[in-house]
């Protein structure tokens, strides 16, 4: 277990030793939350609320679910990609720990540094500028941790079985890039899973992406009632332990397609 | 005493892929691709003792890189037997790789964009490492190679000589009784060259480690190492002792001259020596070459003589390399 307390804090030292990723960041969600704060409304106008959801918690909506990508969201995909292209994999090979559990320990620090650094910092300041409406209820923040964690790990679930296919295709960049914007657009972070057209709804229900993004966010702008916050957290979890079984799967496959590039 | 590496029949294949010509090639491949399967490394057998300093050398591309990697366990065997430390690398990875350290030369395990010592301090907890163990141990190790000052600096800031001093501490942080390292000497200076070579004989007395080393040196081998594996197209063509490997096929040195004057070749064949000595000139390089063997004081000898007699610019004399070697004995035959 020490090992991977440790991995953590390597990650805080290296997002520590590239500052200017860190201050470009924050510039770049700001922007993006700025700019579908002044869309959405536009898109309301003078109306109270659309689809369930008020002017004001659309509002809160997008900030939130900026602020949480900063904690969930990870490269791990490119990562290994890159380590496997250009051959480091093999170092990580003749480590004793387990290389994806590694990898997942390194997206959690950086997930957690975000989370303090930026996410925690970037949400007062968001609160001061445009009006949101935090949730008062402590239990409703309980449950938003929860479904926050688990959505970090359905995200890095994802990146893993994504990276991994570069141990089968040499260059999977689009993949990794298809990928992202599966990811943006059917997790619900840029459009709420409620707006889309029924047959779409209906689709999504059976892809785990609306437990990366939509279920934390909508526990935190009360878009979700009691019940429908258990179900929803008791689908992010059966979704982790699915992911579980195609990462076994295809890492032990990949471990015997392996070839080393560069001699 | 203990094998610390048991080799039967190892053979690792891999699918090459080959490229149909032209466009209408090109648009075939996209649908079924040529294929042929290649051996990397052939069926070979060889045994290291616990203690031994083993050369595992040949061409690049003859399979030695391969065959670290199936020792190390990164890569599975096609088929054959190994056993390294007791174990199976690639089924009991995990367990198996706290037996043993690893040096890519070309290749960093340390992290490269923060301090040394914080990567020391990942593998210390990795390993297990108790603060003890390692301040008695690695206290040791960063005195001997010399790299305290370098603890605080961020990899990247180091120079390949430095880096490659601390990669060999970073591998010994659990001291692990085999050691596996490739191309540990590659375009490093003489001086950084000599003290890894000291060090790993240092270690290898203190602690009775086993080391296998590839590379492309020989003065690394000659160091270090009494017995030689050598590997041509993935079979081992040579395994035993370093000396009589070089008595067999090394014979011939070369040392090259050049002149400050205009020199014919007549006049350096017709020199006044004890032995025979062939001459060659160079015209691209415009030096005059001597092959002679190495007995003796033949070297000093014919250099006297032809200090003595004409003004010289420049003289290198030329080892013969591993490759050398390994292409007599390829073209030669092994008897």
């Amino acid at each position: 277990m020490d090992k991977y307390v440790e991995m953590i804090r390597m990650r805080f030292l290296m997002m520590l030793a590239y500052r200017t990723d860190y201050y470009t960041g924050i510039l770049i969600y700001s922007i993006n939350i700025g700019a579908y704060y002044f869309l959405w409304n536009a898109i309301y106008g003078e109306k109270s609320s659309i689809e369930g959801l008020t002017s004001i918690q659309m509002t809160t909506y997008v900030a939130i679910a900026w602020m949480a990508r900063a904690f969930y969201f990870n490269n791990i995909d490119r990562e290994i990609a890159a380590e496997i292209k250009e051959g480091k994999v093999a170092i990580e090979l003749i480590r004793p720990y387990n290389y994806l559990g590694m990898k997942t320990m390194q997206g959690l620090g950086e997930g957690i540094f975000r989370f303090f650094f930026f996410s925690i910092p970037g949400m007062i300041l968001v609160a001061l500028i445009f009006p949101i409406q935090l949730p008062y209820n402590p239990v409703s923040w309980g449950y938003f941790g929860i479904s926050l964690l688990l959505s970090f790990v359905i995200n890095t679930q994802i990146n893993l079985l994504t990276g991994i296919t570069a141990f089968f295709f040499y260059n999977n960049a689009g993949l990794i890039r298809a990928k992202r914007v599966i990811i943006d657009l059917f997790s619900g972070l840029i459009l709420p899973i409620s707006f889309y057209p029924f047959w779409a709804q209906d689709i999504m229900k059976y892809l785990p992406f609306q437990g990366i993004s939509y279920v934390p966010s909508m526990i935190f702008t009360n878009g979700f009632s009691g019940s429908e916050i258990v179900y929803a957290l008791l689908q992010q979890s059966v979704w982790v332990l699915i992911l579980l079984i195609p990462i076994r799967l295809l890492w032990t496959a990949a471990k015997k397609q392996l070839i080393i590039q560069g001699g | 005493m203990n094998n610390a590496i048991e080799v039967t029949q190892l053979r690792k294949e891999f699918k090459s892929y080959s490229s149909r010509t032209g466009l209408r090639g090109a648009f075939r491949d996209l649908l079924t691709r040529n294929y042929k399967i290649v051996p990397a490394v052939n069926d070979i057998n060889f045994t290291v003792k616990q203690g031994e300093m083993v050369a595992y050398i040949g061409e690049n591309g003859a399979g030695k890189s391969t065959t670290i990697k199936m020792l190390t366990g990164i890569l599975e065997p096609t088929s054959g037997k190994l056993r390294v430390n007791g174990m199976n690398p690639h089924r009991e990875r995990e367990k198996f790789t706290r037996t043993i350290g690893v040096v890519f030369g070309q290749r960093s395990q340390l992290w490269w964009d923060i301090a040394v010592q914080e990567s020391f301090r990942l593998l210390k907890k990795v390993y297990k490492v108790s603060d003890q163990q390692y301040d008695e141990h690695m206290g040791h190790v960063i005195k001997t190679l010399d790299i305290g000052p370098l603890l605080d600096k961020p990899v990247r800031k180091l120079s390949l000589g430095q880096r490659m001093r601390c990669e060999l501490a970073a591998a010994l942080i659990h001291n692990p009784p085999l050691l596996f390292l490739d191309e540990p000497t590659i375009g490093l200076d003489v001086l950084v060259k000599l003290k890894i070579r000291e060090f790993l004989k240092e270690i290898n007395e203190k602690y009775n480690t086993t080391i296998l080393l590839t590379t492309h040196d020989l003065g690394d081998i000659e160091a270090l190492c009494n017995r030689v594996v050598m590997l041509d197209e993935g079979k081992i063509v040579y395994d035993g002792e370093l000396d009589s490997l070089k008595n067999n096929w090394a014979e011939q040195k070369e040392i090259h001259f050049q002149f400050m004057n205009h020199v014919n070749l007549s006049e350096l064949k017709s020199l006044p020596l004890t032995f025979s000595a062939e001459w060659e000139y160079d015209e691209k390089d415009q030096t005059y070459i001597a092959y002679l063997k190495e007995e003796d004081e033949n070297i000093s000898q014919l250099i006297s003589v032809v200090v003595s007699q004409f003004k010289i610019k420049d003289v290198k004399i030329h080892e013969t390399s591993i490759e050398e070697i390994v292409r007599n004995i390829y073209e030669k035959g092994m008897n």
